[in-house]
């Protein structure tokens, strides 16, 4: 068959081109671009090739220090979150009710921290943790535990991880709420027949069944938790000294407070590369956790 | 290994209060033989899934009594009673092997190890899953699961009755066939009764020694195919089973005449006690009435058209309001689209508000 040739067709793309020049490729390569040079303001830059990664890299330089740390505690914050809201999220699926009225009232109510902007879930917490003002904050001190967010490490840590589980925990039970209603009642049902325990009837129907939305729920906290730049920004700024710094909260220290583009950039790319490859683990974990399941050959 | 008595048994969704018309299961008391293979046979809403979940306890009756040989189980839950059930898709447990699958129902109920070992070896055996046991059972046919599900039910030993809800609906035609006899012949192996819900006369007839007929959730009649087939206690029935069912006509009965339209049908029995203001209609298979040339004497329909079965023919014909089925005997034609019908005066009922009325020889 032959096809017709017509070059025109091309100019229907174009508007795509131009959208995504002007709003991806441009403004990447603008960083790409900065990241291999120095300036010192007035608009004067100096090629630096590509020290300014192989600081970055290295823990003994300012950057690579600075960096590697605040990528260490990222991890170890997204580690702590899912370690909570994901048990946390299928307890709660697990107990809301599954027909009536109540359904609407949970879910409304669930999805209400959800609809709330960073950062007013921040200043919600940095008033409702302040020791002078704030509800918790006052009423921890008076009942005698020592709780100070703006001094204390350890409370600052805290303060963002309950915020974190406050905020996104919904997310998770809602997934495994719509996970859990598709399952048929049958099941239930033949697990009655069988005798099983409630948590039996948990570890083999409702677990299995909730397995892919809850790969999709850790993969969605995975990935906000590791780019989470404007609660812990709100609540504590980055401190008490560096210790709730984390990647996006340095990177943009050192691009708008100390305006080192060049290392701001390098930074940021890296950044996005480790993001871009944890997406892609995830995808490809994902589409291979659906491929196993195909019938084959069967009992006649 | 249980007799199953239903004493004055209803459910209602909307609680005793509601009138009893509304109830999607309407007072019925019957008793189901222990080692019986009974078909619970009706159209989509007539309460046979309803009954089923009332024997296997997912329901529990608004009125009325079960007794599991004599002892009254109807608030008993679902574990504590010796049933079984498959449900119409098939439910297996995903993670599980499938010998993890048959294991599951003894290893909640505390069974030793190795008593589950042999009785999950065992009913591998009997159902044709020895070759899968040890693999995924996600993996497998529809008709395998539902072999697994079924086999969930047989492991355990004190099993007193297993029930199906239209467990075939997801089996390809040719495989229905093999699980269909699969069925039959554990049935006969196992001395278990076995309770089988569908909506498909051809499972229900080949399945069952008995079918219980259900219509708007009341249990209309109970009996061998056979009986079904030759003396429908109600109109549904003789409409339902068979194919083409039954021809229902409106008729004036009297002594041992029918009449339609004035003409004159002979009938075997005496029909003198008919209640009064009653809606009398006979009823007569397709198979017992013969399509002939228009004759005088006979009662002349209209053909609509000629269904050829290969071994039988039905002619498809018009009598006033009323359509009907007439067998057709090879060399039957109609050049003028007319035909007279011959009836076997021993197969015509009569029907009295849609129930069997019995003759006087």
């Amino acid at each position: 068959m032959d096809k017709t040739i017509n070059q025109k067709a091309w100019f229907l793309v174009l508007p795509v081109f131009l959208v995504v020049a002007f709003s991806a490729v441009l403004p990447l390569m603008t960083v790409v671009n900065y990241s291999m040079q120095d300036t010192f303001g007035n608009n004067q830059f100096f090629w630096n090739g590509v020290g300014w990664f192989k600081e970055l890299l290295d823990p003994s330089t300012d950057l690579g220090g600075r960096f590697l740390a605040s990528l260490g505690r990222n991890l170890f914050f997204s580690l702590v979150i899912l370690a909570i809201e994901v048990p946390l999220g299928i307890v709660v699926a697990l107990s809301m009710p599954r027909q009536g009225w109540t359904v609407a009232a949970c879910l409304v109510i669930l999805a209400l921290p959800l609809l709330i902007p960073w950062n007013v879930v921040g200043t919600i917490w940095q008033i409702f943790g302040r020791p002078d003002i704030g509800l918790l904050g006052y009423v921890l001190n008076a009942v005698g535990i020592d709780y100070n967010y703006v001094s204390n490490d350890v409370d600052a840590w805290v303060t963002v991880i309950v915020m974190d589980v406050w905020h996104w925990t919904s997310l998770v039970a809602l997934l495994c709420y719509a996970g859990l209603k598709s399952i048929p009642e049958a099941y239930y049902q033949a697990a009655q027949i069988d005798g099983a325990s409630r948590w039996a009837v948990f570890k083999a129907i409702q677990l299995p069944k909730m397995n892919r939305v809850l790969l999709i729920a850790v993969l969605l906290r995975f990935m906000d938790s590791f780019m989470i730049y404007t609660e812990p920004f709100v609540v504590t700024g980055g401190g008490p000294g560096n210790s709730t710094t984390f990647v996006s909260i340095e990177l943009v220290k050192i691009a708008l407070g100390q305006f080192d583009l060049g290392k701001a950039a390098a930074l940021s790319l890296v950044y996005n590369l480790i993001i871009l490859i944890v997406c892609w683990i995830f995808y490809t974990v994902m589409t291979n956790a659906g491929s196993d399941r195909k019938p084959q050959e069967g009992a006649a | 290994m249980a007799r199953i008595d239903l004493v004055d048994l209803a459910h209602s969704y909307g609680g005793n209060d509601a009138p009893q018309e509304t109830f999607a299961l309407k007072p019925v008391t019957m008793t189901w033989r222990q080692g019986g293979a009974y078909a619970l046979l009706g159209p989509s809403g007539c309460g046979k899934t309803t009954l089923l979940n009332v024997i296997s306890g997912i329901i529990t009756p608004s009125r009325g009594k079960i007794l599991f040989d004599e002892q009254d189980i109807t608030l008993l839950s679902t574990q504590k009673r010796n049933i079984a059930q498959v449900f119409q898709f098939p439910v297996i447990y995903d993670t599980m092997t499938v010998g993890q699958n048959l294991a599951f129902p003894l290893k909640n109920r505390g069974v030793p190890k190795a008593e589950i070992d042999k009785r999950v070896a065992e009913i591998g055996r009997l159902l044709d899953l020895e070759p899968y046991l040890n693999r995924k059972a996600t993996r497998l046919t529809a008709d395998a699961k539902q072999k697994i599900s079924l086999g969930r039910g047989l492991v355990r030993s004190d099993v007193a009755a297993v029930l199906f809800d239209e467990p075939l609906t997801v089996i390809d035609p040719e495989l229905k066939w093999q699980l269909r006899s699969k069925l039959k012949a554990l049935h006969r192996e196992l001395d278990l009764t076995m309770i089988y819900v569908t909506h498909d006369q051809t499972e229900a007839l080949t399945f069952a020694d008995t079918v219980v007929v259900m219509h708007d959730g009341r249990v209309v009649q109970s009996g061998t195919p056979a009986e079904l087939f030759d003396k429908p206690a109600h109109t549904f029935v003789g409409y339902f089973i068979g194919s083409p069912g039954m021809n229902i006509l409106p008729a004036e009965v009297k002594g041992r005449e029918a009449r339609i339209g004035g003409h004159v049908i002979a009938l075997n029995r005496a029909y003198d006690n008919l209640p009064a203001g009653a809606k009398i209609e006979i009823g007569v298979r397709p198979e017992f009435v013969e399509a002939v040339a228009p004759t005088p004497g006979l009662l002349t329909a209209r053909i609509e058209r000629i269904d050829d079965l290969g071994r039988i023919r039905f002619a498809r014909a018009r009598l006033g309001d009323a359509k009907l089925a007439a067998r057709a005997p090879a060399g039957f034609t109609s050049p003028d689209g007319n035909a007279g019908l011959k009836f076997d005066p021993a197969h015509i009922h009569v029907y009295a508000d849609s129930l069997l009325v019995e003759g006087a020889a």
